[in-house]
């Protein structure tokens, strides 16, 4: 029998950044806030302290920072069809683990949206016609204009201590920024970081090519810092640690360097961690949440009563959570009807090497997660995609993120695998070595979905997410247009040679080696509860005292990193709950 | 280090005859004896002084012989063996990931599509096992002799094969023993700090320019120059 713990104002599943956010948010309304989270504590000393965590076996060849999959995962197939096999290894993305979540091993790169993309659908018809919307695309609008988020993107900029050039302050276009920005309402609140020799090189190509290169917005602070919950960031330094690794600089923005510190000093809030979810209980209607009910470090079940929930684990386990608890109507592929599940997305992510000549250092050790150059003539609305037949796009970048040799010494084509060609190889390149990118939308699909696995379970008994996707036509003529772009810019920038990984029609989703974390959908958020699971508060149609954060609300997968819109959405639902919501707790949307 | 002349002696020498394919300690007389008399190893036990705790000497001589030829001595650098690597896998062998303990592995098992990743129920200490006794035995049946006893040639072609998958064995598919356990796990102990067993002396790290974990380059990363100063490992050798 699980014991009863005492009742809370607020409980949080999930202690990354949306957990964090909500937390202090809500308990500077005066709420009793509890957050529960299933991995250890974490903080910066003792867990990323120098020289420790900068150590490529344990973090990178052995995912130290990583989900610890013997306990939980998720079952993948590419159609409705195949039998899921499970995700036993770490390899296509990497969930974190404890507090602060993928917040810790992040690179750092800080989107926000495109104004267009949040209205997609109505953008694409306007203008190119719905016969250009193929028929098995599940294209929607997301409910939600970027005029109503840009207060919080600006917020979650200035706690993470963005640093950037803005391109467009209240719509006055600025020189050296992003000259297709959105109208930012201000400017970063740091100067951009230095460009690394690869960001260099791909600036003046692509500027000779025409293109509008701007340094990346990057949570990787370049100068000292205090936000506006007081804590303090110090200069990154470029250690080359960024992706897999936590901070040993206080540089990168994480739960931990920008609102932990500030949030412990509360009193209203409590942290429970090795604390795992099992589902979130509702009253016998169904349509109020009473609580949650977790495991704790013993195996024990404890029932957490609270007055309002809010789901804000990583993507995987808040749509695990919902189908898990029965809240909603699980999505199905054959009728279309239900939404728990439905617009389940991914992003593409194509990776070209370029090999220089001895004299060309690029040094590739040196790095920091957003540091960068990057283009964006060819995201969202920016371009005429008439003539090119696709819907979608997303950004080019020469971000140099820092990588040692375990990590993978990239080698052109051909290359031996190992003996002394290899040596002879790696001592050739490893310092000539630089990448560039395209990261590029993946639209959501009918066949593309979450649920339930039927036969794999988790360590605590629970059946694993089952996860239903595959590269579809549309998204693999996106790709191989900025395939062309790449190999376009990777010319100019002068490498003797290329190798990499360009997506085209015809592949699959490969699941092995690493391509992003971006996953997203599966909760999707809108106005119309046929097609979404949560309002544009993100709050639940069925159950309006809960709400479900992260980048499993996004409508489609967009082409920039998700943190900026999962923050700056956070931020968001934590005003309006405040402004709102608290003075008469119910449905903040009444169809 | 160890004082023992004679048992010096007996390494220089052995390391010495690497590239040709003779470490394997056992295909001398005195190793054996050599290895029983040893005392236990210490923490972190210098090169010379290491003893496998998971390799039977059989499998450690495979192991030997595999990293003398995946990263041989020649002209670009130091050798897999004389870095220390045989030492960096077996020390591996008793961390939990040996046991499979970082993955997934609940059944049922199936073959999946190769894009689908791992999905066999061995673990890596399983793979070890059955690898090495699936190659030592192959080259038995075919060359009569185990792999650690072949000539640098034969050892490559062995090698080769496997990675190209036309070596095949009914007992476990060889080239994923190659690839994602035996290959990898050479290359990972051959640039890993050294204080894990392999890079001695950051030897790995010298010979492509990698300045370890000096982490720390906010005046160097704006000018594409070369880094003038030499690698730091973890526990603060510099080289």
């Amino acid at each position: 029998m699980a014991t009863v713990a005492k009742p809370a104002d607020v409980v949080i599943v999930g202690f990354g950044w949306t957990g964090a956010i909500m937390a202090i948010e809500l308990a500077q309304a005066g709420l009793n806030v509890l957050a529960l989270e299933r991995g250890d504590d974490a903080a910066t000393v003792p867990n990323w302290a120098y020289p420790k965590v900068v150590d490529e076996i344990a973090q990178s060849a052995r995912n130290g920072l990583l989900q610890n999959l013997s306990k939980t995962t998720v079952t993948i197939r590419h159609s409705k069809n195949d039998r899921a096999a499970p995700y036993r290894q770490i390899g296509s993305f990497k969930p974190g683990t404890g507090v602060g979540g993928a917040g810790i091993h992040w690179s750092g790169v800080h989107s926000r949206v495109m104004p267009e993309e949040l209205r997609l659908k109505s953008r694409v018809i306007e203008r190119y016609g719905a016969g250009f919307i193929p028929d098995d695309m599940s294209l929607q609008d997301w409910g939600i204009t970027y005029d109503e988020l840009e207060p919080h993107f600006d917020r979650f900029e200035y706690v993470c201590g963005t640093s950037g050039q803005a391109g467009n302050i209240q719509g006055r276009k600025i020189e050296g920024g992003n000259p297709f920005e959105a109208p930012r309402s201000r400017g970063f609140p740091l100067p951009p970081l230095t460009s690394p020799p690869t960001s260099v090189l791909f600036a003046e190509a692509t500027r000779d090519l025409g293109y509008h290169p701007y340094p990346l917005p990057a949570a990787n602070a370049s100068r000292s810092y205090t936000n506006p919950y007081g804590c303090q960031l110090g200069p990154c330094n470029f250690c080359g640690f960024c992706s897999d690794y936590g901070c040993i600089n206080y540089s990168k923005a994480s739960p931990q360097t920008t609102i932990l510190p500030s949030l412990y000093r509360m009193p209203n809030f409590a942290l429970r961690t090795n604390a795992h979810v099992l589902k979130v209980n509702t009253d016998s209607s169904g349509k109020q949440a009473t609580g949650v009910t977790y495991v704790d470090a013993q195996g024990r079940e404890v029932e957490q009563p609270a007055t309002m929930v809010v789901l804000a684990a990583f993507h995987l386990h808040n749509v695990r959570l919902m189908l898990s608890s029965g809240i909603g109507e699980p999505y199905d592929p054959d009728t279309g009807k239900g939404t728990v599940g439905r617009n389940f997305c991914y992003q593409v992510l194509n990776s070209v090497n370029l090999f220089f000549d001895e004299k060309t250092y690029i040094n590739q050790f040196m790095g920091s997660g957003g540091a960068g150059q990057a283009i964006e003539d060819f995201y969202a609305d920016n371009f005429d995609h008439g003539p090119l037949g696709f819907i979608g796009g997303g950004v080019i970048w020469g971000r140099q993120t820092g990588n040692g040799p375990v990590r993978g010494i990239p080698l052109p084509s051909g290359s031996p695998t190992w003996g002394s060609g290899w040596k002879a190889a790696v001592k050739e390149y490893f310092l000539h070595t630089g990448r560039i990118e395209s990261q590029t939308s993946n639209m959501a699909y009918r066949g593309c979905y979450l649920d339930l696995d039927p036969t794999y379970r988790d360590a605590y008994g629970t059946p694993l997410l089952r996860m239903t996707l595959n590269w579809q036509d549309n998204d693999m003529r996106v790709s191989e247009f900025f395939g062309g772009r790449l190999s376009e810019i990777g010319k100019a920038m002068g490498a003797k040679s290329m190798s990499g990984r360009v997506l085209k029609r015809g592949d699959n989703w490969d699941t092995r080696a690493y391509q992003s974390t971006h996953i997203n959908g599966g909760t999707a958020m809108g106005a119309d509860p046929k097609t979404s699971v949560v309002n544009k508060y993100l709050q639940s149609w069925d159950v309006p005292n809960l709400f479900v954060l992260g980048a499993n609300v996004f409508a489609h997968g967009i082409g920039y990193n998700p943190t900026g819109l999962v923050g700056g959405l956070a931020y968001w639902v934590a005003a309006n709950i405040r402004s709102t919501y608290l003075k008469d707790p119910g449905p903040m949307v009444r169809l | 280090m160890n004082s023992n002349p004679s048992r010096r002696k007996f390494l220089t020498g052995a390391i010495a005859l690497t590239p040709i394919g003779v470490v394997a300690a056992g295909s001398s007389a005195e190793a054996p004896a050599d290895l029983r008399d040893s005392a236990p190893a210490p923490a972190h036990p210098a090169l010379a002084d290491y003893r496998p705790t998971f390799f039977t000497p059989a499998e450690w001589e495979f192991i030997n012989a595999a990293c003398a030829r995946l990263i041989p001595v020649d002209e670009y650098g130091p050798g897999a063996v004389e870095i220390g690597v045989p030492q960096y896998i077996d020390r591996q062998m008793g961390t939990p990931w040996a046991d499979g303990a970082i993955w997934y592995m609940q059944g049922p098992f199936f073959d999946a599509s190769p894009e689908f990743g791992y999905q066999s129920p061995l673990t890596p200490k399983q793979q070890y096992r059955l690898g090495i006794k699936a190659i030592d035995g192959l080259c038995q049946e075919r060359l009569k002799k185990p792999f650690a006893e072949l000539t640098p040639a034969q050892q490559d072609d062995v090698l080769g094969r496997i990675e190209k998958g036309s070596l095949t064995s009914p007992d476990i598919p060889l080239r994923t023993f190659f690839s994602s356990f035996l290959l990898k796990n050479v290359v990972e102990g051959y640039f890993g700090d050294p204080m894990y067993g392999g890079n001695k002396d950051m030897a790995a790290w010298k010979m492509i320019g990698y300045p370890g974990v000096r982490a720390d380059y906010l005046e160097w990363v704006g000018e594409a120059k070369p880094y003038p100063y030499g690698p730091v490992s973890i526990y603060g050798e510099r080289g």
